[in-house]
């Protein structure tokens, strides 16, 4: 069959359109920004830029736990519901993805203000006005509220896949709920729970519109130099190498992730059928 | 166990959904700080249809996102046959290239893109290639993926006999296709193409890196906005927006229910 000539012009896209871009990306962080010159002067910048990294890492790990917990008892709940009752709520769980983030974003900073609706709520009942915004937990607020539905989805596709039989079958041999959960359930869900956390930490971490709004001075993120390094500093160098050192930390922490599922395509559980 | 659990729900979704009602309640608002409630208004509603500046935006990315989403579904599925019929080997490299904007951060997307098309136009000896363009491309390169990976399920569920059958009896590689697979494979190019969609028509970060002066999207436009006090009318667009979305996911949830069951009891009278 020449069929598989069919997959040629997406190919020679790709190729040109993500693979040449990525190898421009290599050839700026390599060379200085006025003279064109090779040289190792942006890649040893990262070192100013090393406590930036680490806590861009930090709030986005941090956010994962929270979507990782708050998230499977809903897509628990959703993956039990009955057919019909699941497909309303795995639509409005996917519901928020399709509206603008820039702006939900924004009404959280209505609501946490200091002058906010839930100070002004608070203020009622007699308590002062709360530090709730311009700070790290804003930032992974904002993270977990953002990209929580990322983690909801895939966790409810592998929990639904999961055939009730094996649970029926624990629980006939003696197990309590708990050890159902734990023996059974847990074990079998890891598919959606690797692809849950990918989906959240690469977002999260690369994030600069979150930490511009709910951050405040101390909440600087890598996605915020990197946008600033080609929108304002002008420095596509220095820009560039960084972006290669996040692409490159992101791939190391996907890569140790999928080590844990024996789930080959990873990308399946993100396409909602 | 069980009751806990529908509780937890039950407030995560009061979570999710609470911004989203402020923005609401903030369009019917007579005042412009969301804050305040300060009285009930259809003003900014008013104040949305008359505007010149808002609409032409949303036009611009619904182009974007239509073209994008028709471009790539096609690529896409074309994309998707071709690598399921590869060997293994080319098979795992062309997976592995369709994960790369899958798992790169999409601030790295943009910027690489960001830079080629820059590289590009100092080749060409041209100014500002930043454009309608050089957009369409980008959001192109970030929805192809989307298709891929939701018409491959389908390739691979897909009786092989079917495809046999049709050369068999006569047909053409290219009528096989037409007449057979790709019946076999439309929910998940109908999936892909709705998922590319969305993606486009809400894409702020890929956008914001390859976009030009001449064709602003409304993604953009609302980021370069909030460095200013935000218009309460864009708050109406919103609350439009939402709705439009909300019927049209009850549509397809009430088709899918629909095609569910005609689908059982076609089965049903098959078996009998």
């Amino acid at each position: 069959m020449k069929n598989r000539f069919l997959a040629g012009p997406y190919l020679l896209w790709m190729a040109v359109f993500t693979l040449i871009p990525l190898g421009i990306v290599v050839y700026y962080a390599f060379t200085d920004s006025i003279t064109g010159a090779f040289t190792l002067e942006n890649l040893a910048k990262i070192g100013i830029y090393l406590p930036i990294f680490f806590r861009s890492m930090g709030l986005a790990a941090i956010a994962c736990v929270i979507c990782l917990i708050i998230g499977y008892p809903v897509a628990w709940c959703i993956a039990k519901a009955s057919p019909s009752r699941r497909r309303l709520l795995s639509m409005l769980v996917m519901l928020p993805m399709c509206m603008s983030f820039l702006l939900r974003t924004l009404a959280w900073v209505a609501l946490l203000e200091d002058t906010g609706i839930v100070n002004q709520a608070l203020g009622a009942i007699g308590l002062g006005p709360l530090p709730l915004v311009r700070n790290n937990g804003a930032v992974i607020l904002g993270m977990v509220y953002n990209y929580l539905p990322y983690m909801i989805t895939p966790l409810y596709t592998v929990i639904m896949k999961i055939d009730p039989k094996l649970e029926e079958a624990a629980q006939d041999l003696g197990c309590s709920g708990g050890q159902v959960f734990r023996r059974v359930t847990l074990p079998l869900s890891i598919p959606g729970i690797v692809s849950g956390i990918t989906m959240v930490f690469v977002p999260a971490v690369s994030t600069f519109y979150i930490s511009q709004k709910l951050g405040g001075t101390g909440t600087v993120l890598i996605g915020d130099v990197i946008e600033s390094q080609f929108k304002t500093a002008y420095n596509p160098n220095l820009g560039a190498a960084l972006s290669l050192i996040l692409m490159l930390m992101v791939l190391i922490c996907v890569g140790i992730m999928n080590h844990f599922s024996s789930d080959e395509d990873l990308g399946e559980e993100l396409v909602v059928q | 166990m069980k009751r806990f659990s529908k509780i937890f729900t039950v407030i995560v979704f009061v979570f999710l959904y609470l911004p989203m009602l402020v923005l609401a309640a903030a369009s019917f608002n007579k005042g412009s700080d969301v804050g305040a409630f300060t009285g009930f208004t259809f003003q900014q509603y008013g104040a949305l249809f008359k505007d010149h500046t808002l609409l032409p935006l949303l036009r611009n990315s619904i182009i974007t996102a239509v073209l994008a989403a028709v471009i790539s579904t096609i690529l896409g599925t074309m994309a998707a046959v071709g690598i399921f019929n590869m060997n293994k080997r080319p098979k795992a490299i062309a997976m592995a290239i369709t994960n790369v904007p899958m798992t790169n951060p999409d601030i790295v997307t943009g910027v690489s893109l960001a830079l080629l098309f820059a590289f590009a136009g100092t080749l060409m000896r041209k100014n500002g290639v930043m454009g309608f363009w050089t957009l369409l491309i980008a959001h192109i390169t970030f929805d192809m993926p989307y298709v891929i990976l939701s018409v491959m399920p389908k390739l691979t569920q897909m009786d092989p006999d079917l495809q046999e059958a049709a050369l068999d009896l006569g047909c053409t590689p290219i009528q096989a296709f037409f007449r057979v697979v790709i019946h076999e494979i439309m929910p998940g190019i109908l999936s892909g193409a709705l998922m590319a969609f969305t993606m486009s028509l809400d894409d702020f970060v890929i956008s914001y890196f390859v976009y030009g002066p001449n064709f602003v999207t409304l993604p953009v436009e609302i980021y370069n906005y909030t460095k200013k006090p935000l218009q309460p009318k864009i708050y109406a667009l919103f609350t439009l927006l939402f709705l439009v979305i909300l019927a049209l996911m009850v549509i397809m949830n009430l088709l899918q229910n629909r095609d569910n069951l005609r689908r059982q009891a076609g089965r049903g009278r098959g078996r009998a």
